[in-house]
């Protein structure tokens, strides 16, 4: 049961920074309601009014100065069936492609996704890899947030009461960049999702790595990527198994329903190992 | 846009006129209400099942404009201006759907609680992609749950009916 809130429906991102601004904490912005709905159906949440966000204009998909720019209103479906993103963001439109079911990608939106921060989210994890920054827009002003600062902790990021995520620019990366994300877990959601990107020209260079879902927010893993970083794809392979310890570590694993401390830390070795393979491949 | 001040005690009324199983619909609906217990509820169209009220299971599924959604977790003023077919809207002039008629020849149900969402779902997938491989198949339909372990009939259902429909069509 949901209980009675009121709803409304601005047209520009001021209104609704001014709306979020007036309302405080009692209102919250709405858009698919795939995780808001079921948080305010369980009463783990509850607001008085909710700001149905989907009138603004934020769902284009462009490429500008190399990079895509993904407005926060684009559904998980239309991101995996997306040309421009099958073709220059291959492990993104593969990562949307199996968010949650097909009923959750029809009106989940990425924006949404990553701002309620769920621990147990794919997308968050694979954009910090892919070095992404967010947008956020309030009244007067925009800022760009790097994906790896956005997430501060479970249900919790680097936005401010009254700022509106509006896209998500993530570099395309060049001929010689390999990514990929891989996940696994045996509830409905993850309970380990590992992303990397890298670029391969005879050595490893700019190579990133994120773990999610394992412990509250996602995370890039920078002692774990200084183990593969300039380092021929032999001798990167051979220290996969080291990288994987760091990064398990890293994860800031809790025992819960998905698996133990120790389960989860093992498996973000594996699918790290699996993920820089299947990158290659 | 409603009225920003307007208290948060007196009940929103929001107009919205949608298609339901091909016929106007004109209602008025809380920003609160649920599309499930509208259709179930208001309208009296019971196919559609509460089951695990989370989008996991996929028994509430209707198709909104031809995709499927969680009517469980969709907010009724959401259809507003769009067409939802609900189960008891599939078949046409008396005639079964050729995917309930498939589900009846392969035994594609045993305690049929899944089975509207499962036949609509199938019917998105079919029109979209009429001639999937097994492995799109069971991609598209994961999010859809039986428990009566009937996959291998369903799958079978679905199969069938993508070869009556792709002959029709």
């Amino acid at each position: 049961m949901l209980r009675r809130f009121r709803l409304e429906e601005p047209e520009s991102v001021s209104e609704v920074s001014e709306l979020l601004g007036r309302f405080g904490d009692s209102a919250k912005i709405y858009a698919g309601g795939t995780e808001l709905l079921l948080a305010m159906k369980e009463g783990l949440v509850q607001y008085e009014r909710l700001i149905d966000v989907k009138k603004l204009r934020c769902k284009d998909v462009t490429l500008e100065n190399g990079a895509l720019s993904i407005g926060a209103l684009c559904t998980h479906r239309e991101l995996e069936t997306s040309e421009v993103i099958k073709e220059k963001l291959p492990a993104l439109a593969k990562l949307e492609h199996n968010v949650a079911n097909v009923r959750v990608r029809q009106v989940g939106t990425i924006g949404g996704n990553l701002c309620f921060a769920e621990p147990h989210a794919d997308p968050g994890t694979l954009l910090i890899a892919l070095g992404a920054k967010m947008i956020a827009e309030k009244s007067s002003a925009q800022r760009e947030i790097p994906a790896e600062e956005f997430f501060v902790d479970a249900f919790e990021t680097a936005l401010e009461p009254d700022e509106v995520l509006t896209k998500i620019v993530v570099p395309v990366p060049g001929p010689t960049g390999r990514s990929a994300y891989l996940k696994f877990g045996y509830l409905e959601r993850p309970s380990v999702g590992v992303g990397v990107a890298f670029n391969l020209n005879g050595q490893v260079s700019s190579m990133r790595i994120a773990v999610g879902c394992a412990g509250p927010a996602p995370r890039r893993v920078q002692d774990a990527e200084a183990l593969l970083e300039g380092k021929s794809r032999e001798e990167a392979e051979r220290n996969l198994a080291q990288a994987g310890a760091l990064a398990g570590r890293a994860a800031q694993a809790i025992t819960d329903l998905h698996g133990s401390q120790d389960y989860k830390e093992h498996i973000v070795g594996v699918l790290l190992k699996r993920a820089f393979l299947s990158a290659l491949s | 846009m409603a009225k920003p001040m307007s208290r948060v005690s007196e009940a929103q009324l929001i107009p919205i006129s949608f298609t339901l199983n091909g016929r106007l619909q004109e209602i008025e609906v809380q920003p609160h209400e649920l599309l499930l217990d509208v259709v179930r509820e208001r309208l009296g169209l019971t196919g559609a099942k509460r089951s695990c009220d989370v989008e996991v299971c996929g028994a509430c599924t209707l198709l909104v404009d031809g995709r499927p959604v969680s009517a469980c977790t969709t907010l009724a003023f959401e259809v507003r201006g769009r067409s939802v077919l609900t189960i008891e809207g599939l078949a046409e002039n008396g005639k079964l759907h050729p995917l309930q008629q498939a589900f009846i020849e392969h035994g594609g149900f045993q305690c049929g609680f899944c089975t509207p969402g499962m036949i609509l779902a199938a019917k998105a997938l079919l029109d979209e992609n009429p001639d999937p491989s097994e492995a799109e198949l069971k991609h598209f339909m994961h999010g859809n749950i039986c428990r009566c372990t009937g996959y291998k009939k369903i799958i079978e259902s679905i199969m069938a009916a993508a070869k009556t429909m792709r002959s029709v069509g």
